[in-house]
């Protein structure tokens, strides 16, 4: 009883400093100062029409970085506690989902026509980041769905989780080093105009953005596809 | 106006969230809580961004480069919630598999039966 009222007080209490937020706001008119001039320098300086990719993969590319690190940590804890001395781990893959149903034919069918154009999709979405709506992380996002989707179709499939890593390794260590040569050949680390920016909306254009985007992608999808073969029984 | 509406489902998606952690005692039930809280989030950080009649930060056809100071949304926040989106991904992820080894520690799942840490 205490518990439940408890419970109402705080509900109540989180409620009104929310509705006190509803209140106060008002809608922006226009840009504030610092979006104006991301809006103006990404277009201007780096030769990317789509200006969130600019901000995430040149002027905020540390904190991507960073994010970046945290998948990784992510991916390390999750191997950490799902490790191999896990109880039902045990044996060889083969015996662990030898009792499960196998997938119907309908899911099958599906994921063999379906994988293919997933993966395409990812691509497309990771190389046209700089261009239009998309990037590194929502395509490696969608490279993952792939992976999920043969793991739910095929329970015997195992991606190489040794290949995995060594792709996001490398990928990872390029990451670094287009950084690094933005600290030698251009205005600072993870600068993109190492590259020429090229004609503004074209596929080869925006400096090194694509090249960052292209290595971004290819580490999520790695390490989410490592994670979901993590937590398979 | 849009932007109200969205921050205010924003909002309740962050109440409803809180609501599912406190009462209920699944660990996976407070897991879905969480992220319904984190979704709310993502939504308030798009929904401030908001101009009114703006448009995606998208240079093209649509949006000339000139018009684009005055009828582009903020980017920034935008930006965050790309990071946000992936960080609560991650953070999910750990929760969950801490979940499967409490699971197998205690063969429940109800977050009455570990009490070893409470105070």
């Amino acid at each position: 009883m205490i518990r439940r009222l408890s419970i109402i007080v705080a509900i109540v209490s989180f409620g009104l400093a929310l509705a006190s937020i509803v209140i106060g706001y008002t809608e922006q008119q226009a840009p504030r100062p610092l979006a104006k001039s991301y809006i103006r320098l990404v277009p201007q300086e780096l030769g990317a029409p789509n200006v969130i990719t600019g901000i995430l993969l040149t002027y905020r590319a540390f904190d991507t970085l960073g994010e970046v690190a945290v998948l990784f940590m992510v991916a390390v804890s999750a191997g950490l506690v799902l490790g191999r001395e896990r109880l039902p781990r045990n044996g060889p893959l083969a015996d662990r989902v030898d009792e499960v149903r196998p997938s119907s034919e309908i899911v099958q069918t599906g994921t063999q026509v379906l994988v293919p154009l997933i993966s395409i999709f990812a691509a497309y979405i990771i190389m046209n980041g700089h261009l239009t709506a998309g990037g590194g992380f929502q395509g490696g996002a969608v490279i993952a769905s792939g992976v999920l989707l043969m793991l739910l179709a095929y329970p015997h499939y195992q991606p190489d989780p040794e290949f995995l890593s060594i792709t996001e390794s490398v990928a990872g260590a390029l990451f670094i080093l287009v950084g690094l040569a933005g600290l030698i050949a251009a205005g600072g680390f993870l600068d993109n105009r190492i590259l020429p920016l090229g004609q503004f909306g074209a596929f080869f254009s925006a400096g090194a953005i694509p090249v960052l985007s292209a290595l971004l992608g290819i580490k999520v999808g790695c390490e989410l596809s490592v994670l979901l073969e993590r937590f398979r029984p | 106006m849009i932007s109200s509406i969205v921050l205010t489902t924003g909002l309740f998606l962050i109440l409803i969230g809180l609501w599912g952690m406190l009462t209920h005692r699944n660990i996976l039930r407070i897991i879905i809580g969480f992220s319904l809280m984190g979704t709310g989030t993502h939504i308030v950080i798009v929904a401030i961004g908001y101009v009114t009649n703006g448009t995606a930060p998208i240079i093209d056809q649509a949006l000339s480069l000139s018009e684009a100071a005055s009828r582009a949304v903020d980017p920034i926040p935008s930006a965050l919630a790309v990071t946000a989106i992936v960080i609560g991904m991650a953070v999910t992820a750990v929760m969950l598999a801490y979940a499967i080894r409490l699971y197998e520690s205690s063969k429940t799942l109800s977050i009455d039966a570990f009490t070893e840490s409470k105070w």
